[in-house]
């Protein structure tokens, strides 16, 4: 059974007169230990997903249909003291800015020491000494001080390690990144990425990673999803994906990166922007910005195929596939 | 490298932490506020200590003698080496009843705030936090009571309080009556200022991080966004205590408030209004000079902590 498994689920918000779809029946599985990456542009719907995997969403939003069966239970019909009982305890969330995930008037301690003793029947002294581990297994240099100190004491970097050890304070199942190394510097991303990784191996704790960085992606998921305009457009294997893309929309965005591209030349954009929910285009949302884009692209939702384990939203891979075969035979 | 072998001196104690702040230090550096905070305290310690620095008790009626009434202080001829500010209409020592009504107008100003503030806060953490139609009703509420003008509502209230119970009972029971309606009229500015500070401050991501965390909507509220709402409360604070005192001296003055029996600063600046015309300027004057001050150094050190607060201002 796996850890997480989400069905058909729908977000809607509700606007002034009517509703617009920002997930749109999207559907995935996250085994126990896995770890998962949400890939798209802004807006795409990935934040969103985050936060309704919680069921965190707050109005105008709200889960529409569809299904989130978290270790056997369905997380959209839970009451609030289930959820409260479910959030942080079993699935854990790590937001993108550090300096503003803290709240500023409580020390590291209390933070953590609340988080511990809201979940779990501890007295003050238990608690204290569970973060103080917690921190040394993010490699936080002399725990003990670092409890009496202030969010504003400590650096970017610093802090996104604290938020991790938060986040496994209570040893969850699952914890959902949302991009949580965007507001740090590169150096920085790459230690808390590595650190994030090892945590999530030595634990068999499952991570959905959300970010729009491809390279992070690949270094640190076994899966990958492809979100467009809320709806998922590709999934498979994180190598297959990044190594061979089959929807023109992941084409793009791998022909995009800086590596791709040779010193002097211009980075590969994909023309266009993403639609915004108020105004998709019939059929396959990608439409406008395809340069294979037919009649049947413009009037019908493409189905989702499998190609081997890879499942493609777009009714033109085949042909697309037979234009590669035909190019490499060319070349 | 620890931090220990940086910091080889000990832990500063909590004072010495506060004096080198940031407040503390634009507190040093002002020097209205310096002087507001002397005056103040000078005049709350004294207060607070009547009992032990009044020369007389002008509660206890064997003490006080009719025939020394009206004495002026003591830099007019014919004053009384016994009584260093004169004495009242009934024969008080000024100075001793001073003393204990302005212990009594802070009791009073402080205690009402604290309802005021109890109400104002509860109510403008929920309205702000759950939002939607309980927003909307507790803010109409707010509305409501603040289109009755404090004095009117209190007017009306003492009224019939006094009606209803007998001046008897009233006077026994009027610091508590006073202090409910003072804190009763005055909550929703409270109620405003919390709720926008809680509007803004619920949009922020440690929110977020603290429901993820599976915190109850209770245990947010208090234990999250109220710690990081406090600075417009304690400006609002100070304002409220200096109104507190004016609305009950005002309301003294107009015979609702303290019984001339245990006077209150408002209540001996009305007993010696009747006499103001026959000579005794000193039993309006004095007290109210008293109360202009206190008032005054309350609103400046509300100026400067609002000065010191203010996120435009400072960013820390």
């Amino acid at each position: 059974m796996s850890l997480l498994s989400v069905r058909d689920l729908t977000v809607k918000f509700a606007m002034r007169e009517n509703t617009v779809t920002a997930l749109n029946g999207i559907s995935f599985d996250v085994a126990k230990g896995e770890r998962l990456g949400i890939v798209g542009e802004s807006g795409a719907g990935k934040s969103i997903t985050g936060f309704a995997l919680m069921n965190l969403l707050s109005r105008p939003g709200f889960i529409d249909s569809g299904q989130i069966m978290f270790e056997g239970e369905d997380v959209v019909g839970m009451n609030d003291k289930q959820l409260r009982g479910m959030r942080g305890n079993r699935m854990a969330m790590i937001f993108q800015d550090p300096m503003v995930t803290l709240n500023p008037v409580l020390t590291i301690g209390q933070q953590m020491i609340e988080t511990l003793m809201a979940h779990r029947k501890l007295s003050r002294e238990e608690a204290r000494q569970i973060a103080i581990v917690k921190l040394r297994e993010v490699y936080i240099p002399s725990p003990e001080d670092r409890l009496d100190q202030y969010p504003h004491e400590l650096s970017g970097g610093m802090r996104q390690r604290i938020i991790i050890a938060i986040a496994l304070l209570l040893d969850p199942q699952l914890i959902i990144a949302d991009e949580p190394t965007t507001a740090l510097d590169v150096t920085i991303q790459a230690d808390i990425m590595e650190l994030l990784l090892e945590l999530c191996q030595s634990n068999q704790v499952g991570l959905i990673l959300i970010t729009h960085d491809l390279g992070v992606v690949s270094q640190m998921t076994e899966r990958t999803l492809v979100m467009y305009a809320g709806r998922i457009i590709e999934s498979g294997r994180t190598r297959e994906i990044i190594n061979d893309p089959q929807h023109p929309y992941t084409q793009g965005l791998i022909n995009a990166l800086p590596q791709q591209t040779l010193p002097g030349q211009r980075l590969k954009q994909i023309p266009g922007n993403m639609p915004s929910l108020t105004n998709i285009p019939p059929g396959c949302p990608f439409n406008p910005r395809c340069e294979y884009a037919t009649d049947l692209c413009r009037s019908r939702i493409p189905e989702i195929s499998h190609f081997g384990e890879v499942e493609v939203a777009c009714h033109e891979v085949q042909r697309l596939q037979s234009n590669d075969a035909r190019q490499e035979a060319k070349a | 490298m620890s931090t220990e072998s940086l910091n080889p001196t000990a832990e500063p104690s909590r004072w010495t932490k506060i004096w080198n702040s940031n407040m503390g230090y634009s507190f040093r550096k002002n020097p209205v506020a310096v002087v507001s905070m002397i005056i103040f305290l000078m005049i709350a310690v004294a207060a607070f200590f009547a009992p032990l620095i009044a020369p007389y008790d002008p509660y206890d009626p064997a003490s006080i003698d009719i025939m020394n009434s009206e004495y002026p202080p003591f830099w007019v001829d014919g004053s009384l080496p016994d009584f260093s500010l004169g004495t009242d209409d009934q024969g008080r020592d000024l100075w001793s009843t001073i003393l204990y009504g302005t212990r009594l107008s802070l009791l009073i100003g402080v205690c009402a705030v604290a309802l005021q503030a109890f109400l104002g806060i509860s109510i403008g953490l929920i309205a702000g936090y759950v939002g939607g139609r309980l927003d909307s009703l507790l803010m109409r509420l707010a509305d409501i009571q603040l289109s009755f003008s404090t004095l009117m509502v209190a007017i009306i209230f003492l009224a019939v309080t006094q009606a209803m119970f007998g001046s008897e009972t009233f006077n026994q029971y009027a610091v508590f009556f006073l202090i409910a309606v003072i804190g009763v009229a005055e909550w929703p500015q409270y109620a405003r200022t919390v709720r926008a500070t809680v509007l803004a401050e619920k949009k922020k991501e440690y929110v977020d991080s603290a429901r993820v965390l599976g915190f109850g909507p209770g245990r947010i509220m208090v234990r999250h966004i109220l710690p990081n709402s406090l600075s417009p409360i304690f400006v609002i604070s100070t304002v409220q205590v200096a109104n507190a005192i004016i609305s009950e001296a005002s309301l003294s003055f107009l015979g609702l408030g303290m019984p001339p029996s245990q006077p209150s600063l408002g209540s001996l600046i009305s007993s010696g209004f009747d006499y103001i015309f026959s000579g005794s300027w000193w039993i309006t004057v004095i007290p109210g000079v008293i109360l202009v001050v206190l008032v005054l150094v309350i609103n400046l050190l509300g100026d400067w902590m609002r000065d010191v607060l203010n996120p435009k201002l400072y960013k820390g």
